[in-house]
Formats: structure tokens, C-alpha cells, sequence
């Protein structure tokens, strides 16, 4: 990828991604709605939402706190660009984690016990999440010898055919980066299971708008990842993506939170039994079946 | 390469004056102060003056040297028996017995010891040691000279001994140069025993029981490895092999198993890593220098040294890949374990512990990629790590605490302590070491051996992000009003910590130089090749860095006018004060918040007990795949 392609893909990130997750977020809204026998929103209200967010009066417990969601959004864009422009997944990743840890650090800066707890559960969810990541570029790598976006998604061969396992554990831990029932310790849609408001008790008006935003970016970004699995046929991959959110909201709608004991050993162990095993597999496969 | 020889012999020198001269506050303090800037000063003329990085030998025509240094290491092995036999320690009394048979049965066993024709070399993974040891070891003696009057003010118990303290301290530093320059490998067997002796000396300082009963514990795992490195020689001398590390590391792998897992063991005990780890977390009972000096610069970095050294013998071996399932083991049990930690200074020790792991693992998978990951590692961790240890110590003496729940709001009470620790704790887990090294070099270099290692990693990697995270938090956090501090810093801790602080940045800038200066060469002179980092990802990386730098000084940012400045959400009952609520059945109560430490989930009883079962599986393993 030349470097034009690749500051056209970053624009076209930067701008569409933020249209693509808020309509996303609609029609989560609605199908949220009709689920619990309502009308629902309209389509656009995520974005009615987001910029009347963005004209409300600024008001923090401190001065400082604000800045680490700069920091949160920054970087998940840069998680973002660094993906869709086919760089390193490993960068991806942890420049996503790097953002996830300015989230965690502007709700402890806050010095308010509810967003304290939020920031103390998201920290969790990073944990159990995070290693299911880790383990997907490396099954990308084992099956395609590189760790660059850029030649996994350009691979003729269908990938979700020889890592199932990294896929059900990607969808798994997305359930916890989604912010969805039963995952959803740090915050969440739901108000009857919610310690006040968790990690955003803290932020409103504009703050709470760029956090909003930054999850916005997330979500595609994590839509991408599972992509991947069937980039050369794009329609076949829209199809999985969108039963995939389907199921992420059934899951939502018909599930209480869990004990954050049952979010972290359910995950750690799905992501080893799925994910370590399938790369344990292929490792093997790939070196003829002699150990 | 007379600097060579400069930098050994030098500390040695100032040891002796100290012990000599040092009665004499004033003069003490003076000569200590000038030994440090010498060290330090020493380390970067090596650097001017080899900036090629090209492989020197020194050859010496005195006969008399071996037997000299023979002289030594029995004058080392005699001390260490009367303090076995003194402290009524059978374990350790036995230990040193066996250690002397092996040595007398290696010198006088009739074997022909093989010549070693440089007995000292330079090149530039010892040029780095060098460094580290040098320039991060002279600043934590600089901070020890301001730190120590004020550790003997709060512990008026213990016995002044700081003439002792210092020649100690210099002894080691001059050991730690020995051992990274030494090509005989008896004479890096000596330096080797005295960096243990030196460790248990300073380990006792306090005199209490405690220290006393710790000090002997890293004794014994300590000899423990002196023993197996012994067995290492006494192999070699019969075998007929080579005594030149040079040599060794271009023999057939085949043909040194049984030498190289010896010393490999001793490195093991001396690089924390489990079932030998317990020595490390005992260590802290001594004052903070000493434990700075034993975390970062010297001690835990000669174990994994070697581990470096061998790793070309290592690659591609089952031994090798059982070493590093030692080594990753270690990684994700220390850092599970870290998480249940409350007490700063233990989190500080299982995240080297931990670390080590991760850079003894990458050593061991031994392909050029994870030694650059490895030697990356080892550079980082020490200066972070002797800058946490500083900055706690500092911390500590102002709060009177090192529980990490009571540095709650640290950013407002000690600013600039403060901001050094989060320096120092961003240096081990975002930038650069962290995610830079250890998520992307480690595992892009351990991807290419068996991908049970990686995988440990991953897992390992997310609780160090748990634990390292909630620590910012509670030090970021602005619960409480500043209360007023409790005692001055002194002006040498302060000039340590900016010096150390000022580095860890640094490195953000200048890794890419390191790399292509200095790990290159080493990598090109052991494998033929070295690792191309690939561009964009160096700009991508370092624009990340700048980033990461340039967010904390957002602080300063005073700005903003628009912005109204409410209390915390208390369930609509706050006080004036931002710290007190009106409980549900009334009354003012003050707001209190605790981190999670997860203590039944990672309880550190259970998991070092399945860390211990699991690594001494793996080293009984090793003896059934290493067979003599």
C-alpha cells in the first residue's frame, strides 16, 4: 500500500467510521426496542444525541481529568488508522489497550467512588479481554506469516476456515468491548444493573460526547478485526458481521451482568481453550504433524 | 583497552579507601560522591572510545594471574564458610563445602585446565552492561549518599555501619564490571561468587532478625546456583572443553548441554526466577538503594547475562525451549501475583521477578530477534525499575508509608515524586518498555518458536496492565485535600530521580539509535544477521511515544474558562469539602475509596505454589533431556 492509499484510508477511517458505528448504534437501538416490545429511537438518535452532548455546558470535578479522554480518543484513532491503513496488528492492539488505560486513568483522576469502581471494572474487562486480541494476530500470523493487516486481508484463502476457534473467541471477548450484557462491569445501557454510571459517572455534556465518539471508532475497528476472517468475500462478511452484532444484542437484551469473577476465568478460559488451542492446532498442522 | 581494566579495578580501589578512610563522615561523603561521578563518567568514555562496537580482547603475560585469582575465590569461598558456620546455617555451610570440592577437584583434580588466551574482552552487549551498570549504578550510590542519613533518622535500631554500607556497595560494582568483562569463565565464577556475597552483605544491614533470616535465604538459593556453576567448571575441566566463553558460545550446542544448563541454573537463582525467586521479595527488607542496586543494575541483571551469552547455543534446542517455559512461567505467575500486592515494594518485586521472566525466555528462544527483544528488555527494566525503587523510597519518606492505598492523591501532595513514579511505571508498561518490547518485539520473536510462549505472555502481559494501571489511578486520584508533607527530600534523592526520570524519556527518543548502535553489532558478531526494524513501524512507534510523553505535560494546562468545577457524584449528599458526605442515617462521614487487589482471585499463596509445582516439573525435565 502506497502512501497515498494509505492517508486516503486513514481520512476515509477517520470520517466514516463515526457515520458507519452512530448509524450502527440506531439500529441497535431499535432492534434493542422492538426486543423489549417498544417503538424505539429513531434512526439517527444516536447522532441527535452526540451533538446535543457536544452543547452542554462544561462542567468536571477537576481540571486534569478530561485530558486522559483526549488521550483515550487519540489513541483508539491512531489503533484505527494503523489498522485500516494495513499496519502492524500487534500496534493496533495495544494502541488500543494504551487508549482504553487514559479512559481508565481520567475515571480514577475523578476521585469519585463510582467512576473509581467503573475505572477498577474496566480494568478487568481490559484483563480479560485483551489476551483473546493478542492471540488473534497471533492466528493471523500462523496462518499467513505476517502480522501486517495489510497481507492478511490481501490472502486469497478464506481464514475463518482455519481459525474458528480465534473467530468464537474474538466474538466472545467482543461481547466485553461492546459494553454489552452479560460483560458490561464498567458501564452500561442498562440502568437497573448500573452502580450509578459506572466509569462515566464523572463525565457530562462534551466529555461524555468525546467518550461516546472514541467507542464509536472502537466498534468499527473491532468490526474490522473480524473482517478479516472473510476478507476475500466481502459479502459473505457483511452477512457474518451483521449476525454476529444480531447475537451481541440477543445476548444484550436477555442477559443481567455477571460477577466480574465469572467475566474474567469465563474469558481467560475461552480464550485459551479457542483461541491457544486453534493456534496450538495449526502450529502443529503447519510443521507436517511432527512435534 | 586500559579503561577496561580502569573500571574494574577502580571501584574495587575505592571499596578498600571507604572501608579504610571511611570513619570520617565528611570524607566519606566526598569520596563516595566522587567514586559515583567516576563510575558513571568511566562508562560513557568506554562508549567514546569503542563507539564501533567492535569485539576487543585483553591478553595479559602474567602467570601469576590465575593463580591470583584462584587466591581470590578461595579467600571469597573461606568468608562465605565462616558466615555459614557463624549463622549455625547447615544448608548453606553444605553448600559452600560442595562448592569448594567442586573448585578444588576443577584446580587440582590433575586436569589439564584448558588456556584461556584473553581472559577479559569487550563487546557491545558487554559495553551496554557496562553502561547499565555504570551510569544507573553510579546514580543510586549518589542517591544512597542523601538517602542513608535519613534511613538511619527513621530506624534509629539499626547500627550505623554506612563505612561498611559503601565499600560493600563499591565492591559489587566493581564485581558486576568483572563479571560483564570477563571471557575465563573461572574468573566470571569469581566475580559471580562475590556479587552473592556482596548481595548478602547488604541484605543483613538492618541487623534485625528478619533481615538476618533474608539474607541467609538469598545466601542459599544464591549458592545453590554457585554450586551448579561450579559443576558447570569441574564438566569443562574434565571434559577437556573450552574455559573461554568466547570459545564455548562457538562450540557444537551438542557438546556443551551438560555445562551450559549448569550455568544457565546458576543464572536461574540469580535472576529471581522461580522456584528460586523467594530470595528477591526477601531482599527489601534492606534500605532502598540496596534494593535498586540488586533490581536494576547488578545482581538480577548478571543472571540473566549469561542467559544472553548462551542464548546461540540455546536456539532451536528442547533445553533451550524448557528453560523458556521457566521463563514465561515465571512471567505470568509473578505478574498474577502482583496484582493481589498492596505494599509498593512488592509490587516492584514480583514486576522484576516477572520481567526477568519475560527477558530470560526471550534469551533462551535465541533467535536474533528475541536476543534484540532481550537486550531491549534488560536496558529498559533497569533504568525504569531504579527509578521506581527511588521514587518510592522518596515517597515513602514523606508519606511515612510504602502501602500504595496511602499514595492516594500523590499528584498534589509530592508532585514531583509523583510524576517520577508515573514516569517510571509508563516507562515498565506503556512506553517504550512495555508495549513497545515486550507486547510487539517479544512476541514477533517468540512467534517463531513454539507458540505455547507466546500465548503465556499475552496472558501475563494483561494482569501487568491491571496492576500497573490501578497504581497511576490511585496516584492520579484527588480524593483527599494535600495534607501536609511529612518529611524533606534530600537534595542527592531529588537529583537521582530527575537524572533517572530524564533517562527513561530519553529512551523513548533514542531506542532506535541503541538498536542499530549497539545491539546490532553484538547481534551481527553472534548470528551473522541482524533484526531490520521496518520504518514505518519506528515512526509510528515513536510518534506514539512523543504522545504518550507529551499528554502528561497537558497537566500544566491551566486554561480553560468555560469550565465549571463541581463535587464527585455522593449519592446527592455532599459536604462543603469535597471528601465528606452525609451518610443515609446521618452524620458526616469522610469518603473513602480502596482499589480492587482481586486477592481470592490471584491469591499469592496458591498461585506461588502451582508456579513452584510447575517450574520444578520443568527443571526435573531438563535433567531427564540433559543427560551427561
Amino acid at each position: 500500500m502506497n502512501l497515498t492509499h494509505a492517508i486516503l484510508a486513514a481520512l476515509l477511517y477517520i470520517v466514516a467510521a463515526p457515520v458507519l458505528a452512530g448509524l450502527l448504534a440506531g439500529v441497535d437501538r431499535i432492534i434493542s426496542a422492538r426486543m423489549q416490545a417498544r417503538i424505539g429511537p429513531p434512526l439517527l438518535q444516536p447522532f441527535y444525541d452526540l451533538f446535543k452532548l457536544f452543547q452542554k455546558e462544561r462542567i468536571a470535578v477537576n481540571k486534569t481529568g478530561h485530558f486522559f479522554l483526549l488521550g483515550y480518543l487519540l489513541f483508539t484513532i491512531i489503533a484505527g488508522v494503523e489498522f485500516f491503513i494495513g499496519g502492524d496488528l500487534l500496534i493496533v492492539i495495544f494502541a488500543l489497550a494504551l487508549g482504553s488505560v487514559f479512559f481508565v486513568l481520567g475515571a480514577f483522576a475523578a476521585g469519585s467512588p463510582y467512576s473509581h469502581i467503573g475505572a477498577e471494572r474496566e480494568l478487568i474487562q481490559l484483563m480479560a479481554s485483551e489476551p483473546m486480541l493478542i492471540l488473534s494476530a497471533m492466528g493471523f500470523y500462523v496462518a499467513t506469516g505476517s502480522f501486517q493487516v495489510h497481507d492478511i486481508w490481501s490472502r486469497p484463502d478464506l481464514l475463518i476456515v482455519i481459525l474458528p476457534g480465534m473467530f468464537a473467541g474474538l466474538v466472545y471477548v467482543l461481547t466485553i468491548k461492546l459494553r454489552k450484557s452479560p460483560f458490561d462491569l464498567a458501564t452500561s445501557h442498562h440502568a437497573h444493573q448500573e452502580i450509578v454510571k459506572g466509569i462515566t459517572t464523572e463525565f457530562s455534556g462534551p466529555y461524555l460526547a468525546v467518550i461516546e465518539l472514541a467507542h464509536w471508532y472502537e466498534t468499527i475497528l473491532l468490526l474490522g478485526f473480524l473482517y478479516l476472517f472473510f476478507a476475500p468475500w466481502p459479502w459473505l462478511a457483511v452477512l457474518a458481521l451483521a449476525a454476529v452484532y444480531f447475537l451481541e444484542i440477543l445476548a444484550d437484551n436477555t442477559n443481567a451482568r455477571l460477577y466480574w469473577q465469572w467475566v474474567l476465568r469465563s474469558s481467560w478460559i475461552f480464550t485459551a481453550v479457542a483461541g491457544a488451542g486453534n493456534l496450538v492446532v495449526l502450529y502443529y498442522l503447519s510443521r507436517g504433524g511432527t512435534p | 583497552m586500559n579503561i577496561v581494566l580502569f573500571l574494574i579495578l577502580f571501584p574495587l580501589a575505592m571499596a578498600g579507601l571507604i572501608a579504610l578512610l571511611g570513619g570520617h563522615v565528611g570524607l566519606r561523603t566526598a569520596l563516595v560522591k566522587i567514586g559515583s561521578g567516576v563510575v558513571a563518567i568511566g562508562a560513557l568514555v568506554l562508549l567514546a572510545l569503542n563507539l564501533q562496537g567492535e569485539t576487543q580482547w585483553l591478553r595479559f603475560d602474567w602467570p601469576w594471574l590465575q593463580k591470583a585469582v584462584l587466591g581470590l575465590d578461595i579467600l571469597v569461598t573461606l568468608i562465605l564458610l565462616v558466615i555459614a558456620v557463624r549463622g549455625r546455617q547447615i544448608t548453606v555451610t553444605a553448600l559452600v563445602i560442595a562448592q569448594a570440592a567442586l573448585i578444588g577437584m576443577t584446580e587440582f583434580g590433575g586436569h589439564a585446565h584448558a588456556h584461556v588466551e584473553a581472559p577479559l574482552f569487550i563487546d557491545s552487549f558487554s559495553m551496554i552492561m557496562a553502561h547499565i551498570v555504570g551510569v544507573i549504578g553510579g546514580l543510586i550510590v549518589w542517591h544512597a549518599v542523601g538517602y542513608m542519613p535519613h534511613y538511619h533518622h527513621h530506624h534509629p535500631e539499626v547500627p550505623g555501619g554506612q563505612r561498611w554500607f559503601f565499600a560493600t556497595i563499591y565492591l559489587f560494582l566493581g564485581a558486576m564490571y568483572a563479571l560483564v568483562f570477563s571471557n575465563h569463565l573461572s574468573w566470571l565464577f569469581l566475580a559471580w561468587e562475590v556479587t552473592t556475597l556482596c548481595s548478602f552483605l547488604l541484605i543483613s544491614y538492618p541487623r534485625t532478625p528478619e533481615a538476618r533470616h533474608n539474607a541467609f535465604l538469598a545466601l542459599r538459593l544464591n549458592m545453590l546456583g554457585g554450586v551448579a556453576f561450579a559443576g558447570a567448571l569441574l564438566y569443562l575441566a574434565k571434559t577437556g572443553g573450552p574455559f573461554a566463553l568466547s570459545e564455548i558460545i562457538r562450540s557444537a550446542p551438542a557438546s556443551m548441554l551438560v555445562p551450559v544448563l549448569l550455568i544457565c541454573v546458576a543464572g536461574l537463582t540469580k535472576a529471581a526466577q522461580m522456584p528460586f525467586s523467594a530470595w528477591l521479595l526477601g531482599a527489601m527488607v534492606a534500605p532502598t538503594p540496596v534494593s535498586a542496586l540488586l533490581h536494576s543494575s547488578t545482581m538480577v541483571k548478571a543472571g540473566v547475562y549469561v542467559f544472553v551469552r548462551f542464548a546461540p547455543l540455546l536456539q532451536n534446542t528442547v533445553m533451550g525451549l524448557l528453560l523458556a517455559l521457566i521463563g514465561v512461567t515465571t512471567f505470568l505467575f509473578a505478574s498474577c501475583i502482583a496484582i493481589s500486592q498492596s505494599n509498593a515494594k512488592r509490587v516492584l518485586a514480583y514486576s522484576t521477578i516477572a520481567n526477568l521472566g519475560l527477558i530470560v525466555t526471550c534469551a533462551c528462544v535465541g533467535n536474533p530477534q528475541a536476543v534484540w527483544a532481550a537486550i531491549l528488555l534488560i536496558i529498559f527494566h533497569a533504568v525504569a525499575k531504579a527509578l521506581l525503587f527511588i521514587a518510592v523510597g522518596s515517597a515513602e519518606h514523606s508519606i511515612g508509608s510504602r502501602d500504595i492505598e496511602d499514595m492516594e492523591g500523590l499528584i498534589e501532595r509530592r508532585p514531583k515524586t509523583a510524576l517520577a513514579i508515573l514516569i517510571g511505571i509508563a516507562g515498565m508498561f506503556l512506553a517504550p518498555f512495555g508495549m513497545l518490547v515486550s507486547k510487539w518485539a517479544a512476541i514477533e520473536a517468540l512467534m517463531k518458536s513454539h507458540p505455547i510462549l507466546p500465548v503465556m505472555v499475552a496472558f501475563g502481559s494483561s494482569a501487568t496492565l491491571f496492576f500497573w494501571s490501578k497504581w497511576m489511578g490511585k496516584i492520579l486520584s484527588t480524593v483527599k485535600g494535600p495534607p501536609p508533607p511529612h518529611g524533606p527530600v534530600s537534595m542527592e534523592e531529588k537529583n537521582a530521580m530527575f537524572f533517572l526520570s530524564l533517562l527513561t524519556v530519553g529512551l523513548c527518543a533514542a531506542w532506535p539509535f541503541i538498536s542499530s548502535l549497539s545491539i546490532k553489532p553484538f547481534l551481527l558478531s553472534y548470528y551473522g544477521t541482524a533484526v531490520e526494524l521496518n520504518r514505518v513501524t519506528i515512526v509510528i512507534m515513536s510518534s506514539m511515544l512523543a504522545l504518550i510523553v507529551a499528554l502528561p505535560l497537558s497537566l500544566l494546562y491551566k486554561g480553560e474558562k468555560k469550565l465549571r468545577i463541581t463535587t464527585p457524584y455522593l449519592s446527592g449528599a455532599n459536604v462543603l469539602e469535597r471528601d465528606l458526605f452525609t451518610a443515609s442515617i446521618g452524620g458526616t462521614k469522610p469518603l473513602a475509596i480502596r482499589s480492587y487487589y482481586l486477592t481470592e482471585f490471584f491469591a499469592e499463596g496458591r498461585l506461588t505454589r502451582m508456579g513452584l509445582a510447575a517450574t520444578i516439573a520443568l527443571l526435573a525435565a531438563l535433567v531427564m533431556v540433559v543427560k551427561p
